[in-house]
């Protein structure tokens, strides 16, 4: 078993559509994901999660130069990771198809973490 | 389902959560700041849901989210104040009075409370009907602009905008968020009371084609006329009998519509579907609301709506009992729609032909469609086939409603068949 962060991005575009959803909505969202998170450590696999809020800063260069807000250049938004352990990528791969984030075309990055043996 | 996870979290996540518990926030951070700033406790409330989406979604539903939700909503709210505070201080304003202690109002029953008096603050009688009951959905429900123009059937943008004027009229006339008393209280609830029950018709009259919604909006209606019994003040016996007639008519709910989403009319209704607790919830609250000597339009609908949940098969109702209610309701309203169903009832107590008389005799209704369908059916059932196909025709087209419309439909096709 390997360990892999999987990381959640949306698109801050529809990040914005997505920016007042109704009450009723929100719950609807967040059934998806308690069921996709659920599910993963239902069989085990799960091994950590955090929530990263929609703030913050970013310092950028050598300059130091401070802007408000979380995103990056591509204008992608983290919102957040877990860890989950796996036989391999492919399988890691297949633990985050059923990420919510995807419906509303955002990404999940699925990145080995290095064992210092 | 305790070795799924997936279902543990979710078993915390009750039905509409986020959307009651917006109800709650929106009531309580604008008792706080006052209703002059209805629009900051607004953006507070979708702060802080927004935050127990963000963190929920990966840790889980905690143990005590309303708890948890109410620490959040209170801490932001605090942050406002607070940074308001060193601005002044900075603008060397003179400092405001300090508000209320706010930790006491996220005690349950403060917050039962701030939900009554933003209640009454929605059914200002200087708003009109429709937007009233806008607002109770959205302050008081949760619901937003868009879900309310799909409950209303209007678009988006009216919604908005309907939303926007209840709100600045809402600042300008509702004066101190309170729960009235003494003298002023009476006719108060009665405006209140008043505008639940259209709340619950708009959602039980089958005017909207999706039965989900109705069947929400129907339960928001209930959700806060219970709300009202919880009060001191406000549990009156007219809160018990607009109560024991939501009950009546929540218990059929299930039995009025058909596997494929028609309507089902009483006489052909599985009456072992009616829900029996509710009924016999309502008879608590017909008890209830016969302590003191007032009949209101409540006791009497709630004493005919009874009548039907008693009867083990349709032919066994008491029609002239409910023929006797219609007329004191009758004396009480005096409608030409009460007058309407009235004669309903006198078609089963008396016969058809002293109905079609009275329905011919009332005035002002030919834009309604019951008043159409009601007609259509008392000319079939006195053999006049050409008048109740004209009749069924201009029902058909004042209803929006498909399981209507339906309904209307095969009734007309039985009658032309008739005629040929």
């Amino acid at each position: 078993m390997e360990k892999f962060m999987l990381i959640f991005h949306s698109a801050a575009a529809s990040a914005e559509a997505f920016s007042n959803p109704s009450p009723e909505a929100m719950q609807a969202e967040l059934q998806k994901w308690n069921h996709w998170i659920g599910g993963i450590a239902a069989q085990g696999r799960l091994a950590g999660t955090e929530a990263l809020l929609p703030t913050g800063r970013t310092l950028t260069g050598p300059e130091r130069l401070v802007t408000d807000g979380p995103f990056t250049e591509g204008k992608e938004i983290v919102g957040g990771y877990l860890f989950v352990m796996a036989a391999d990528l492919d399988e890691a791969t297949r633990l985050a198809e059923g990420c919510p984030a995807l419906e509303h075309h955002g990404s999940v990055e699925i990145r080995p973490l290095m064992v210092m043996a | 389902m305790a070795d799924d996870p997936a279902a543990a979290v979710s078993e915390r996540l009750v039905a509409h959560l986020f959307r009651h518990e917006a109800g709650r926030l929106q009531a309580v951070l604008v008792r706080w700041l006052g209703l002059h700033r209805l629009d900051e406790a607004e953006d507070l409330v979708q702060d802080t849901l927004l935050q127990a989406l963000t963190v929920w979604k990966v840790h889980g539903v905690p143990a005590q989210p309303a708890a948890w939700l109410y620490a959040v909503a209170q801490r932001k709210t605090l942050d406002l104040l607070r940074r308001e505070q060193r601005h002044r201080r900075l603008a060397a304003q003179a400092e405001p009075a300090p508000a209320a202690e706010p930790g006491a109002l996220f005690l349950a029953d403060e917050v039962t409370d701030s939900q009554l008096r933003m209640l009454f603050a929605c059914c200002h009688p200087a708003l009109p009907p429709e937007a009233q009951l806008a607002l109770c959905l959205k302050m008081l429900g949760g619901l937003s602009a868009a879900e309310l123009a799909g409950a209303f059937l209007v678009p988006v943008d009216t919604m908005t905008k309907r939303l926007y004027r209840a709100k600045e009229r809402l600042r300008a006339v509702a004066g101190p968020l309170e729960v009235p008393s003494g003298a002023a209280l009476t006719g108060r609830l009665a405006a209140v009371l008043k505008s639940l029950y259209l709340l619950f018709n708009e959602g039980y009259s089958s005017a909207h084609p999706d039965q989900l919604i109705r069947r929400e909006l129907c339960e928001e209606a209930l959700r806060l006329a219970l709300l009202l019994a919880q009060h001191p003040r406000t549990n009156r016996p007219e809160t018990h009998a607009l109560l024991a007639l939501l009950c009546f008519q929540v218990s059929r709910f299930d039995a009025r519509t058909a596997a494929a989403g028609g309507i089902v009319l009483l006489p052909d209704q599985d009456r072992s579907r009616w829900h029996q607790p509710l009924i016999a919830r309502g008879l608590r609250h017909l008890a209830a609301a016969a302590e003191g000597n007032t009949a209101s339009e409540f006791h009497l609908e709630a004493a005919i709506a009874l009548e039907h949940c008693r009867a083990p098969t349709y032919a066994a109702t008491d029609w002239r009992a409910i023929g006797r209610y219609y007329d004191q309701l009758l004396h009480l309203k005096p409608t030409p729609v009460v007058a309407l169903h009235r004669a309903v009832a006198l078609a089963q107590a008396a016969g058809p032909a002293p109905a079609l008389a009275a329905v011919q005799a009332l005035p002002g209704l030919d834009s309604h469609g019951l008043y159409h369908a009601i007609l259509g059916e008392l000319y079939a059932q006195t053999n006049q086939p050409e008048a109740a196909a004209h009749h069924l025709d201009r029902a058909l087209a004042l209803t929006a409603s498909r399981p209507e419309q339906d309904l209307l439909r095969r009734k007309r096709e039985k009658i032309i068949n008739q005629i040929n």
